[in-house]
């Protein structure tokens, strides 16, 4: 979290001042109605639509202001929100008028990645793109062209790619963020996590959070549950390197060493066993292979885990039995970014057989069973056959339990052409230069490519190697699919333009449409607009389209989610129980039951880096957002206090990071904090640009991901590490 | 009449800074500035560390030295809430109210006056909360009447441990903490 003082604010915006006042007139990000203190003048009216500021969809309303977009404050008829949205979400308004966001279509003229650039039309644009896609599919076969898509603008992009022959297509949401926790609870209790994640906060008697810094991450309504979970004095038990916001309402942090959370959760599984503890009723109506889990875990014993992870072994016990005691009504939550070390689906293996122990599956105050809400599909023609396997991962060739698309294989198949050449990139919506590991392998596969596709809001690293950049507009300037979600009821939202795009920017479906009627294959969207697509399927599922375009949401009848209120528990496993033994895993080769493995140590004057999230930006796609920006300028790197005076530093120095294999970041200032360990440096990531369209975040702070140049890959499904890089910090003079 | 207070609870706020953003869009403050900021203050060293995380703006003191030091008269206390509000076109600029505030609650709109915090007096004459209050996902700040012994800010000064920043200073404000 920015440590912002008032002072501190003021510094920063005595600079911005500097610049607005050579121009002698100070420039409202927003047009003003009237003069200054006019907030009550103009005629205000509010359109409903549900944000993008990140990919927890809340239901808000737009304001404006004679016309002009004002503010956007929560739906209270939307799950999500609640009624009140986050940082970002109020701070929407600014993604609208960003000063840096893309304005038209743009082909690159000069070498690639030496971002020069030429303003051309849609149709110049457009019709590049479908001749380059054509020749690579007479030359290689439609498969050779790849999707990297992130957020909900990529359905039709996705759609009409996938209509054309497309079959590589991955999101760095799966093997860069949630994909091993999803696989690793599928592999034990049948089902992936999903999102929102079904963590009954809001009833729980006992939360625990394995590195997941709610309230620094704003996952909206699981926040608001928390700060009532909190108000409610419940016990929060903390795992974590870092004193986060989280760990200062808990009644137990245990500041592990990072690389070490395993060793904590077999530690505790061993002592709920031992202690008897656990819930010996669940496990024997609902377990499989427990005897040989327990027997497996023995070893594990709390002495050694404090060992392992530098914490007392009091606090282990202490903490294990407050859980303990509050079961069924606790809560240890799966996380979400929980791509860390290369062996993060055991990990999370562990969590969700944790949650077994206690038979929070399905039990009020522990993890709910999300219902969803039925809507009508509209007809759309199937796509084509494939005649190639799939090479981005997808279908488990490489890892055996990857259940989607993985970016980093795309990336691999385009460098080594095999099982066969990717040669053209559609990339929508994701920053694959600060998402991906090692950024040079990005940039060598970027070289093999025929065709590069950028489709972005604003100008990200990944639009300076396009050869077309084609600008969409933000969420609150166009329509999109109907959002069906999963909670504690079923839910549909609408997305709706509720002012329109500043400049020559285009929406993502109106993007795809003309793109697949340049391609010959139009009829893979058989309708005029979104009002004709989304309003059938509303009105086919016996909704009403003027009401939802009023309301913005629809809740679906609650149904039963836990066993109080009558839902039968089931596991969609081989077994049908919660597989404290996995048959699965061990037929390919893998552990049964989680082992822990000891991660490498940081060379002599060296930290390990771990990174996370600000409340007030989302990925490295914010940080233009002249509202967002000023919250969170950029980034700091966090150094224990005792650590930094070793090194002669103060807070707010400039040092840069060195890491192992010699990569240097851009400059980042110092906070010199008692709230980390000695071991380990933190920072916030998506800062550090090296865009320079991105005007206001050009070289502000330092790009973690520029520093993973050395990760683990998950061989269970995939997922590359991003804590695994040990940093040096470098003064600058 | 009422006099307007605001009672924050510490322990929900998660120091987001939506409270900032809403009442930059609510009141047009021009970029770069804000009426509303967060303060962080961790106490103790690793690893027994304790946090209060605090939204902070404008105190609306019951005893103003912004108000007494203005020359013109446009720092004042409006009589509906007892609210601390500065009349724009009164003011000159001098900046003798913000060398008073101790909390460093004012500053120099590019317009040339004096700007803060107005407990968004023209939301509450609708019968809504300040835009801070009404936006955050913690619910952690609550305002209301402190002289309506019935109401949620007095009940939770009666019930809470609560501070003020700089008692010592003797403003009396009326942005209370719950600890």
């Amino acid at each position: 979290m920015a440590q912002l003082s008032r002072r501190r604010f003021l510094k920063v915006s005595t600079a911005t001042l500097g610049v607005t006042a050579v121009a002698s007139q100070w420039q409202p990000i927003w047009p003003l109605a009237n003069a200054a203190q006019s907030t009550t003048a103009g005629s205000v009216t509010t359109i409903p639509t549900f944000c993008e500021m990140c990919f927890w969809r809340c239901g808000g309303i737009a304001h404006l202001r004679d016309g002009k977009l004002w503010k956007f404050e929560g739906n209270p008829l939307d799950p999500q929100s609640m009624g009140r949205l986050c940082p970002r979400g109020t701070g929407a308004v600014g993604a609208h008028y960003d000063p840096d966001r893309l304005r038209q279509p743009l082909m690159r003229v000069g070498e690639r990645g030496k971002e020069a650039w030429k303003p051309v039309s849609w149709d110049e644009a457009l019709g590049f793109i479908a001749e380059k896609m054509n020749k690579i599919k007479a030359e290689h076969g439609p498969e050779s062209m790849a999707l990297f898509n992130h957020g909900f603008g990529q359905r039709f992009i996705q759609h009409a790619l996938k209509s054309w022959g497309v079959i590589n297509y991955a999101g760095s949401s799966y093997a860069q963020c949630r994909g091993a926790r999803d696989v690793g609870f599928a592999l034990t209790i049948g089902a992936g996590v999903g999102s929102p994640e079904p963590t009954d906060i809001k009833n729980t008697d006992c939360l625990v959070l394995i590195g997941s810094h709610l309230g620094e991450n704003m996952h909206n309504s699981q926040v608001q549950e928390f700060a009532q979970a909190v108000e409610r004095k419940v016990p929060v038990i903390v795992v974590d390197p870092r004193f986060s916001v989280a760990a200062s309402k808990a009644k137990y942090w245990l500041p592990v060493k990072p690389g070490t959370d395993l060793a904590l959760l077999l530690a505790w599984a061993n002592l709920l066993v031992a202690e008897g503890l656990y819930d010996k009723a669940f496990v024997e109506q609902h377990g499989h292979g427990f005897d040989k889990f327990a027997a497996e875990i023995k070893g594990y014993t709390v002495e050694w885990a404090a060992e392992q992870c530098d914490v007392p072994a009091e606090l282990i016990r202490a903490s294990a039995r407050e859980f303990a005691s509050h079961r069924p009504a606790t809560v240890i939550h799966p996380g979400r970014r929980v791509n860390w070390y290369g062996d993060d689906t055991q990990r999370s293996r562990a969590i969700a057989l944790l949650n077994g122990l206690l038979g929070s599956y399905g039990r009020k105050g522990g993890m709910f069973v999300s219902q969803g809400i039925k809507i009508a599909p509209y007809p759309l023609p199937k796509y084509p056959e494939p005649t190639k396997p799939r090479a981005d991962g997808a279908d488990a060739l490489q890892y055996p339990f990857a259940d989607e698309g993985i970016t980093t294989s795309i990336r691999d198949a385009t460098l080594s052409g095999k099982p066969y050449p990717i040669k053209g990139w559609f990339v929508y919506s994701t920053n694959l230069m600060q998402a991906l590991p090692n950024e040079q392998a990005t940039i060598k596969a970027i070289q093999q490519l025929d065709l590069l596709v950028v489709c972005d809001t604003v100008p990200s690293e990944m639009a300076g190697w396009a050869d077309v950049i084609l600008p969409d507009t933000t969420f609150l300037e166009r329509h999109d699919e109907l959002l069906t979600g999963f909670g504690r009821n079923g839910w549909a939202s609408l997305r709706q333009p509720v002012v329109a795009a500043p400049h020559d920017q285009k929406p993502a479906w109106w993007i795809a449409k003309q793109l697949a009627e340049k391609l010959g294959i139009g009829a893979c969207m058989p309708f005029k607009d979104m009002e004709e697509y989304l309003s059938y399927r509303v009105e086919k599922s016996g909704h009403s389209w003027a009401q939802l375009k009023t309301e913005g949401v629809i809740v679906a009848e609650h149904k039963p989610i836990t066993v109080e209120e009558g839902l039968e528990l089931k596991f969609d496993t081989p077994s049908g129980k919660v597989e404290f033994w996995s048959d699965q895993l061990a037929a390919k080769g893998f552990d049964a039951v989680p082992k822990y493995t000891k991660h490498p140590e940081a060379p002599a004057g060296h930290f390990r880096l771990i990174t996370g999230r600000a409340p007030g930006h989302t990925f490295s796609r914010t940080q233009t957002n002249p509202l967002l920006h000023d919250l969170m300028p950029e980034n700091e790197i966090w150094v224990n206090a005792a650590t930094a005076a070793r090194l002669g530093l103060k807070n707010r120095d400039y040092v840069k990071l060195k890491n192992q294999d010699g990569v240097v970041s851009n400059r980042v200032r110092v906070k010199a904090t008692q709230r980390i360990r000695e071991d380990t440096v933190y920072m916030v990531y998506g800062f550090g640009h090296t865009n320079k369209m991105l005007k206001t975040a050009y070289l502000k702070g330092a790009s973690a991901g520029g520093l993973n140049t050395r990760y683990a890959t998950d061989p269970i499904m995939g997922a590359t590490s991003i804590h695994t890089n040990f940093v040096a910090l470098v003064k600058e003079s | 009449m009422p006099r307007f207070g605001m009672v924050i609870d510490t322990r929900k706020c998660v120091g987001c800074q939506d409270c900032v953003v809403a009442c930059q869009t609510e009141n047009d403050v021009p970029q770069g500035y804000c009426r509303d900021w967060i303060a962080t203050e961790v106490r103790g060293s690793f690893p027994s560390l304790s946090m209060e995380i605090r939204s902070e703006r404008c105190n609306h003191c019951d005893n103003p030295p912004c108000v007494s030091c203005c020359p013109t008269g446009a720092s004042h206390v409006e009589d509906f809430g007892k609210v601390v509000l500065v009349t724009a076109n009164k003011c000159i600029g001098c900046k003798a109210c913000i060398a008073a505030c101790p909390y460093d609650a004012r500053y120099v709109h590019p317009d040339g006056y004096v700007d803060k915090c107005t407990f968004c007096l023209h939301r509450v004459k609708q019968g809504k909360d300040p835009a801070c209050v009404s936006v955050c996902p913690t619910h952690c700040m609550h305002f209301g009447d402190l002289d309506d012994p019935k109401s949620v800010v007095s009940e939770l000064l009666r019930t809470r441990k609560n501070h003020t920043l700089l008692p010592e200073a003797g403003t009396k404000p009326r942005v209370f903490y719950l600890t």
